[in-house]
């Protein structure tokens, strides 16, 4: 194939095909910047969100577990927590996460650990409202189950 | 000259890199392993930082080395490549203790997090002020590069690897921007991550590849050229829109999984070009050049590039598939065979083929260190296939257990880990064969010679 193409014609592809190519992501780019905020729902974008997601990564959770389904995979997802540890209910589940946080680590031979990370009473409640906010994200209905 | 201490540092990391993932293995058995010393997360940073930055010595160690030679005169400032090097490895050796020995949230306070926020994301995980030296070392770099290609021959390598290499910075930039929304946040963290590994850099990999093809072959420059522009065009129509199959599921829009779908079916094009491209320049070959083992390593980044990159990455690239590997193991198997094969791969190819040179053997090694190169290069090789064959195992396990039974038959993640666990003692096995290989690889710069005149 490549005897009948010149150098020349090679090249034209490649600063042709490329500037296509930007041009297709940056429009598209743009369009999604205009529709995260309906999807994600940002209206309801609290201050307690914001400081949630601070807590989130200034202890690097996301170095265990996925969020939407990235991160590492080394334990659970917790883009669903909120459904799957306190059955939709904020109350439930903010009882149940800072239990959970006092626990750690776990005393349970072998079994994979979570640090102690002396998280404060307001920073748990953050992180639990970051993580009800983000359950409720539009992302196409990802996780298949409740399992994540 | 300036090119060895990068290349040797870039192997040392690597060794550190392989040595993290072996204590990730066996925590993802017992997970009492150095717990609470080192937790998960941290080895998990280490582990991956570990691998940014050796590809980047490695780059920069390549380019180093081949661009004086493209543009037949002297690199700019040999001096400044020396202080990039101590300055970069110093503040990555410091950042790696950072991590090892303050517990993260610490970290994040005393190095300012609070003031300008980046950190604690997957892959970004660098302290605000180690991003701002990573841009200051890149742009001298890059400053270095230009300089002496624009005051020297120009050729077709080193202007696409210099596009590559702005490319590079250009994304890096997007590390900066952490809004608060964190939809936002994953969209434009995919412009560092993806656009970085499925764009800029494979550029970088095809004009690296492309050198060590012309210097080992002898080919025509005007052939291996052409090739060259094809293979980058594909890389850049297929790679950009191709961030797409990131956005089907963090809360962006619908039409992504349309779009991200079709263009990452199209990114093993690239990848499979690669080979036909070191297969057609091998066969045409002028010259019998005598360093054999760069050749194979060349021909090794083509084929495993392929493989890692575009077959286990098509596995899972169609929205309706990815629907259920998204964040399995399936992810970790496509993620170390394609950095293996198509990144730690191409730096391997540029350093049997430089270093040699570097120490007074232009023609390659002798034949006895060649041939515990080779065996080198096929344990890491075959314990990298046999790793990711785990892996893969271990993510269609996840699946049918976790994901595809209905919310009141799935097992809970931790139980499916638990029944996981013998895949899990494989991968670790094959994690120690390239362990292994690594080892052979460092034996091989010692194997002692009888002198013979050439």
């Amino acid at each position: 194939m490549s005897e009948r193409i010149t150098k020349n014609m090679a090249r034209n592809i490649y600063f042709g095909g490329g500037l296509f190519a930007i041009l297709v992501f940056t429009g598209l780019t743009f369009d999604t910047v205009n529709q995260i905020p309906k999807l994600s729902h940002e209206n309801t974008m609290t201050k307690s969100v914001a400081l949630g997601k601070k807590v989130w990564e200034d202890n690097d959770c996301i170095g265990c577990h996925t969020l939407m389904g990235e991160g590492a995979y080394y334990a659970p997802e917790l883009g669903n927590a909120y459904k799957r540890l306190g059955a939709g209910d904020e109350k439930t589940f903010k009882e149940y996460l800072s239990g959970w946080m006092a626990a750690q680590p776990l005393d349970v031979p072998d079994r994979r650990k979570m640090p102690q990370f002396h998280l404060t009473p307001e920073q748990i409640d953050n992180l639990a409202d970051f993580l009800i906010w983000t359950s409720k994200v539009n992302n196409q209905e990802w996780p298949p189950n409740i399992q994540g | 000259m300036v090119a060895k201490p990068y290349f040797i540092f870039a192997l040392i990391l690597l060794a550190g890199e392989i040595l993290f993932g072996i204590s990730m293995g066996i925590q993802y058995l017992y997970g009492d392993f150095l717990f609470p010393a080192i937790p998960f997360n941290v080895l998990r940073m280490v582990h991956v930082n570990l691998l940014i930055v050796l590809l980047l010595f490695g780059f920069m160690g390549a380019t180093y080395y081949l661009i004086p030679e493209e543009s037949e005169r002297e690199l700019w400032s040999p001096l400044l490549a020396k202080i990039t090097f101590w300055v970069f490895a110093v503040a990555g050796v410091l950042t790696i203790l950072g991590y090892l020995f303050v517990p993260y949230a610490t970290l994040a306070q005393i190095t300012f997090n609070d003031l300008w926020p980046t950190m604690g994301r997957e892959f970004l995980e660098q302290p605000t002020i180690t991003k701002i030296g990573i841009v200051f070392v890149v742009l001298s770099y890059i400053l270095n590069v230009t300089m002496t290609v624009l005051k020297g021959r120009k050729t077709t390598i080193s202007i696409i690897l210099l596009t590559g290499l702005f490319g590079l910075a250009f994304f890096f930039l997007f590390a900066f921007y952490v809004p608060d929304n964190l939809v936002m946040d994953k969209f434009f963290w995919w412009f560092v991550v993806h656009l970085w590994v499925e764009a800029t850099w494979e550029l970088i990999l095809g004009a690296l590849l492309a050198f060590v093809l012309i210097k080992t072959t002898g080919v025509d420059r005007e052939h291996i050229d052409k090739w060259l522009y094809l293979i980058i065009a594909m890389t850049l129509i297929s790679g950009l829109a191709g961030t797409g199959h990131h956005f089907f599921y963090i809360g962006t829009p619908g039409y992504w999984l349309w779009i991200g779908s079709i263009a990452s079916a199209a990114e093993p094009i690239p990848f499979f070009l690669m080979i036909l491209f070191a297969w057609n320049m091998v066969k045409n070959r002028r010259i019998q050049h005598n360093n054999h083992a760069a050749l194979t390593w060349a021909k090794g980044t083509a084929v495993m590039g392929f493989l890692g990159a575009g077959v286990w990455g098509f596995l899972h690239t169609l929205a309706p598939v990815n629907y259920y590997t998204h964040g399995t193991q399936l992810t970790a198997a496509h993620g170390h065979l394609a950095f293996f094969g198509a990144y730690v791969m191409i730096c391997f190819t540029l350093i049997s083929y430089a270093m040699p040179i570097l120490r007074g053997r232009p023609h390659g090694n002798g034949p006895k260190a060649q041939k515990v190169e080779l065996i080198s290069f096929w344990l890491m090789v075959i314990g990298m296939i046999g790793l990711t064959l785990a892996l893969t195992v271990a993510g269609v396990m996840q699946i049918e257990m976790q994901r595809i039974p209905d919310s009141v038959n799935a097992l809970s993640f931790m139980d499916t880990q638990t029944r996981i666990a013998t895949v899990y003692t494989v991968r670790l096995l094959f994690g120690l064969m390239v362990l292994s290989g690594l080892l052979t690889y460092f034996y091989s710069f010692f194997v002692k010679e009888p002198k013979v005149s050439m």
